[in-house]
């Protein structure tokens, strides 16, 4: 939080003695109370919008609070932070402000420092505050207060303002593993789910919504030369993994989210086998670079957005053949394809299977999202560039129609490209040639299988941001009916056409950038 | 300089810190009070009686995934803007109908249409027509198309589209169709004939 001087401690050296009668007077009754009155408007701007929160870890819910500074201590309204975990209410009486969660009573006094919980009393750490019906508790006591509200055992992290209730920790491991290039693997108790963000010499993982708690030391030391070591840190309700890296680093999940495994991103010349873990397939030839690439422009920023742009701007060859992205993922469930069936797990197995029909060929191929977990369109975009793939397939289902169709990009209006970037929204647009080829090549092989295919072009980001080649293939249900659009039989007739019809026309879209 | 320019510069200096810190503290009010309330009354519906004239519908049938030009007499506004949102309000009431080949949310509403030269049209839908809008790639792009292609198809001279909804920005319509955007007329127009056909 920034701090602006109170106007009292300001120095105006002026020789007042000498100054005029009018400007003494002008200073005295009109400069130093407009002085004050700004230093309040400006610190009360700055501060608000600079918001200090807690957060909650609990088997119920994960969420955040706003702490408020009272008299020097950082206070919560315990009605909101018990409200998501059980039935609450709250009287105010007077001065007094009695609550009941639950079966449990409890009654606070404003400005008293005890408070009576069930049969006993609490000590707090400041002086209860009753504001407009809202009863605020010293944040440095919710490890007393909560457990004979709750019944059960909290663990408060005051200094970084992180609350767990109950056994909730999401705990990890780290070691660094393989050889040309070392990785760094990464697993954890649950799956996660951070906001990354990659800088030189560093990549950083930020764990907001999750209970992640501290290693035996919180800095770690690898025998590598590639990743030496990463820092664990926690700030305002939220935990942070520093991972440092001799070269730009890059992230990918696996194990249903409970794996992040950090490699060095592809490098120009280099050879190394970036495959993804439990990923089948052998290491592609991978055409020479005979020019530089295209640079293009990071999408606008996001304040979670990760973006692993460092790979972005060099020409490169790449382990992989594809990059196969099964949209939506996490909160995002995309459309309800049934009752139990969401289109973001159809799309993970569609990928996943198309990646062993791949491989089963002799390509490897990366699985952009190889779990359950949200992944913002720019994050997608950013990756699949970073990975240089010979080609960026996006995977949808429906429940409407049926057979599949397949999708190129079509570009919004832009904004013009500036020398060797290009414009975002439109990346796509030297690209479309060779998508439309790779396309027609799926559409062929499709058709081959009886397959219903339609083919057009579509709105549909990111497929409009990435570098390279890129198609989108919607899957839709067999003539079985929607049941049946994740079974194996049409999973391996539609995967095995897809993975062939991309190696078909693996000349006319493998070519340099 | 004397000392009593001094005090009076100071003065000066002070007294414009004040008010741009009052200014700021009156447009963080209003930037906190703008947003609408969310049951803001409707845009003016269209007149449902007078004149009718003839339009061109670019009606999405989601079962051969295409689209269909079909002619219509609506009656409509003289100006623009009121014209504008007339024919997008006609094609909804085709897709409103219970025999709808495109069926969307019983209560999908066209808000607004603005046009702000030069050759930029902004289509404001309401939060229920996205909502609840059914999720997919070709669905979303249909309806998407269709708005587009008949909007431009009546409208003559824009050049570039924007859609909202509820005023606001939003990524995609439910999932898939690409919203962020401002869609190139030109190219929108070449797909919807690329649908019209049937590839």
């Amino acid at each position: 939080m920034r701090h602006w001087p109170p106007a009292a401690s300001l120095s105006l050296r002026l020789k007042t003695n000498t100054l005029p009668f009018i400007a003494r007077k002008a200073i005295t009754s009109l400069v130093l109370p407009l002085l004050v009155v700004a230093t309040v408007t400006a610190t009360w701007l700055f501060s608000a919008s600079d918001e200090r929160r807690i957060s909650i870890y609990s088997t119920v819910a994960n969420y955040s609070l706003p702490v408020v500074e009272r008299d020097g201590h950082d206070y919560v309204g315990l009605l909101e932070l018990l409200e998501p975990l059980g039935s609450v209410s709250a009287t105010t009486l007077g001065t007094r402000w009695r609550l009941r969660y639950n079966d449990v009573e409890a009654e606070f006094s404003a400005g008293e420092n005890r408070a009576r919980v069930h049969a006993g009393n609490v000590h707090l750490a400041a002086n209860f505050l009753l504001e407009n019906g809202r009863g605020l508790v010293p944040l440095a006591s919710l490890g007393s207060l909560l457990p004979p509200i709750l019944g059960g055992p909290v663990s408060l992290h005051e200094a970084s303002r992180r609350l767990f209730i109950g056994s909730v920790a999401v705990h990890f491991t780290a070691q660094v593993g393989g050889s040309n290039p070392q990785s760094l693997v990464m697993n954890f108790t649950a799956p996660v789910n951070p906001t990354i963000a990659t800088e030189p010499g560093k990549l950083q993982m930020v764990f907001t919504h999750e209970p992640l708690v501290a290693p035996g030391s919180p800095s770690l030391t690898f025998q590598s030369d590639v990743i030496p070591s990463a820092n664990y840190e926690e700030e305002n309700g939220a935990a942070q993994i520093t991972v440092a890296g001799r070269t730009p680093l890059f992230a990918s999940f696996s194990n249903n989210g409970k794996t992040i495994t950090i490699s060095p991103a592809p490098q120009p010349g280099r050879t190394a086998n970036l495959q993804a873990a439990g990923q089948p397939g052998a290491q592609p030839a991978a055409p020479a670079p005979a020019q530089a690439a295209p640079v293009s422009l990071a999408p606008p920023v996001q304040a979670n957005a990760a973006q692993p742009t460092a790979a972005i701007a060099s020409p490169t060859q790449s382990s992989y053949f594809a990059v196969l992205d099964a949209s939506h993922g996490g909160a995002e469930r995309g459309a309800a394809l049934t009752d139990e069936l969401a289109e973001k797990d159809v799309t993970l197995a569609y990928a996943r299977r198309i990646r062993l029909e791949l491989g089963a060929l002799g390509l490897n191929a990366l699985v952009l999202r190889d779990g359950d977990n949200t992944i913002t369109l720019d994050q997608r975009a950013s990756q699949a560039n970073a990975a240089h793939a010979a080609i960026y397939v996006a995977v949808h289902a429906t429940s409407d129609g049926r057979g599949v169709r397949l999708y190129t990009a079509l570009l919004p209006s832009s904004a013009p490209n500036n020398g060797p970037f290009l414009d975002w929204s439109t990346a796509q647009s030297a690209f479309l040639p060779r998508s439309q080829a790779a396309v027609a090549s799926v559409q062929a092989e499709l058709q081959k299988q009886q397959l219903p295919v339609l083919v057009m072009a579509a709105p549909l980001r990111p497929l409009n941001n990435i570098v390279g080649p890129a198609i989108a293939v919607e899957v839709a249900p067999p003539a079985s009916g929607v049941a049946d659009i994740n079974s194996f039989n049409y999973q391996q007739l539609v995967a095995r056409s897809v993975a062939s019809g991309l190696i078909a026309a693996r000349t006319q879209i493998e070519v340099p950038r | 300089m004397s000392p009593r320019q001094l005090g009076i510069g100071v003065a000066a200096m002070l007294a414009v810190a004040l008010v741009m810190g009052l200014y700021a503290l009156r447009m963080r009010g209003r930037a906190q009070t703008a947003t609408p309330p969310a049951n803001e009354a409707q845009a003016v519906a269209p007149p449902t009686a007078g004149p009718t004239e003839a339009v061109t519908l670019y009606v999405a049938h989601d079962d051969s995934g295409t689209l269909e030009e079909v002619s219509a007499h609506i009656p409509l506004p003289p100006s623009g803007q009121q014209r504008a949102e007339g024919v997008l309000r006609g094609l909804l009431r085709v897709y409103l109908n219970s025999s709808s080949p495109h069926a969307i949310p019983a209560a999908a509403e066209i808000r607004s249409v603005y046009l702000v030269d030069p050759g930029l049209a902004v289509i404001d839908i309401n939060s229920e027509f996205a909502n609840n809008h059914r999720s997919g790639v070709l669905v979303e792009e249909l309806t998407v198309v269709s708005l587009v292609r008949t909007l431009t198809a009546n409208v003559s001279g824009i050049s570039r589209v924007k859609i909202l909804v509820d005023g606001h920005e939003r990524d995609t319509l439910s999932g898939h169709a690409d919203l962020s955007c401002f869609y190139d007329v030109a190219a929108m127009n070449q797909l919807a004939e690329q649908i019209s056909a049937g590839q």
